[in-house]
């Protein structure tokens, strides 16, 4: 019984959310250019759903394609910046520096350079996205024990079998932590770049949508992101817990 | 002929710096077990940096096997007051660890794994661990941990082991165990041992020579001979010539702590 609370308990918060929602709209009779309800949201989705699909299905593949990237980027320079102290001094300013521009003033540069479309969006869910597996990567490597690094390295141990017998192995909860926070900041990266500039994707739609007043369309494209943005951390949640179970234990693992 | 000889060797950990160890010098023998004792932060894991090779001496002369030190020595195993243990891997495959980086093992691993992998469940039986060579080191417990940790140190079979207080984090029930089951692996199977430790029962149970350390800048100040007879059982540890060892090394601790 407890537990089927628990699990229930996420379902109850989304449903009680829309409720209130659909009672403060309906009670303090608030015109739909405003706050639509959530009936007139799921309308709008029903009645739209094909052009909604379609867009969704853009904004999807290109968040994915940039989130490929940046999990590949992220871990060569991850691996690059925790592995030598040297690089990760160096480094490291100017990666926070670059994570501390706001990614939407940076769409109109990659505009300039690539037009509009969909390689902008690409672009900045891979530049949004890249930071966070970077500095968990990173942080895996850099705090590698010293006395086990002691330990291998009087085997004679090259730096290279360091890293792949222990360093990756022990970076890796860390790095399956980073895959959820990417996946979700991808989604931002990927809309902001198709609401300022693209005309396809979910960001496209929503904002065609605000400008002709349509705020159900706008609405029913926001819970389309979030949805798929759920449904991803959820999926990375699983293959973390997965490929990393040793991290994960039970305190009581112990006999 | 000495195994492991230091000749007035010092060491700053940078150059001009405070000294860690000052003006040290020692010889062990092969199969000899020598203890290291001294205040915390006197450099005794200085020692161990310098005959594995991880560091090289400021000054002076580290020797291992009639050869000077000049990188990292492949006949050596460690383990730490930590066991370090990975987490991802059995017990088993945690012991074997060395195999997959020292050679002649490394390369013939592929072929010969059902060989070496009977080699370290007859170790981890020897140190009373079979039926956990499976299992998780989180699933042993403190001193379970630190056995496979010695077995990890002694798969490769070197000829000195290096063991920087590896009972420390222990109660002292399950470190008067691993006495007995280092003891025994020694006994069986002789190689030269440099245990570093700040326990004196331990120190004078186990060695046959102790060497006293200063306060930093760590110097030998004491070289004693333990002249218990062999073998030895925990209850020599409550015999009158024991406690006259511990006592004469505690006083030479205590001017050291006093100066």
């Amino acid at each position: 019984m407890k537990v089927n609370l628990v699990k229930a308990a996420p379902w109850l918060v989304v449903a009680g959310m829309f409720l209130i929602w659909e009672l403060i709209c309906a009670g303090f009779n608030i015109p739909e250019f405003l706050l639509p309800a959530p009936s007139a949201v799921w309308a709008v989705g029903v009645a739209q759903f094909e052009p909604i699909m379609m867009h969704a299905t853009q904004t999807f593949i290109t968040t994915l394609a940039g989130f490929a990237i940046a999990v590949v980027v992220g871990l060569l320079i991850g691996m690059a910046v925790g592995s030598s102290p040297f690089l990760y001094r160096a480094m490291y300013p100017l990666l926070v520096g670059f994570n501390s521009i706001p990614k939407v003033a940076f769409v109109p540069v990659l505009v300039v350079w690539f037009g509009i479309g969909t390689v902008p969006a690409i672009l900045t869910a891979f530049l949004i996205s890249f930071f966070p597996v970077v500095v968990n990567v990173a942080t895996g490597l850099a705090t590698l024990e010293p006395e086990l690094e002691d330990v291998l390295r009087s085997l004679g141990a090259s730096r290279l079998d360091i890293l792949g017998k222990v360093g990756l192995p022990r970076a890796m909860p860390y790095f399956f932590a980073s895959l959820k926070v990417a996946i979700t900041l991808a989604f931002v990266g990927s809309v902001i770049a198709e609401t300022v500039a693209s005309n396809l994707g979910i960001g496209y739609l929503m904002m065609s949508a605000s400008s002709s007043m349509n705020m159900p369309l706008v609405f029913a494209g926001l819970i389309v992101i979030g949805v798929m943005g759920v449904v991803m951390y959820e999926l990375f949640a699983f293959v973390e817990r997965r490929m990393t179970s040793w991290a994960h234990r039970k305190p009581n693992g112990a006999t | 002929m000495s195994f492991v000889k230091f000749e007035h060797v010092d060491l700053a950990y940078n150059p001009g710096g405070a000294l860690a160890i000052e003006d040290v010098s020692l010889e062990v023998k092969e199969g000899e077990f020598v203890a290291v004792v001294g205040p915390s932060g006197c450099g005794k894991s200085t020692l161990m940096k310098l005959i594995s090779g991880l560091k090289p001496p400021s000054g002076g002369y580290v020797y291992v096997d009639g050869r000077q030190v000049g990188g990292p020595l492949k006949i050596v195993g460690m383990a730490f007051q930590n066991a370090n243990l990975l987490p991802w891997r059995t017990t088993l495959d945690n012991v074997m660890l060395p195999l997959e980086i020292v050679e002649p093992y490394r390369s013939t691993l592929r072929k010969e794994r059902p060989r070496y992998e009977a080699q370290a469940r007859a170790l981890l039986a020897r140190v009373g661990l079979a039926g956990f060579e499976d299992k998780f080191p989180w699933e042993l417990s403190g001193g379970m941990q630190q056995r496979a940790s010695i077995c990890r140190a002694l798969i490769h079979q070197p000829r000195l082991l290096m063991l920087d207080e590896p009972f420390g984090a222990l109660d002292a029930f399950t470190r008067e165990e691993l006495w007995c089951m280092l003891r025994d692996l020694w006994q069986e199977q002789p190689f030269t041992v440099i245990l570093v430790t700040h326990d004196l029962r331990e120190a004078v149970f186990l060695a046959d020579t102790v060497y006293v350390m200063s306060k930093r800048p760590g110097r030998i100040l004491v070289r004693r001979e333990i002249e218990l007879p062999r073998p030895r059982d925990l209850d020599v540890t409550y015999t009158d010539a024991f406690a006259g060892y511990v006592h004469e090394l505690r006083e030479h601790i205590g001017r050291v702590r006093a100066s």
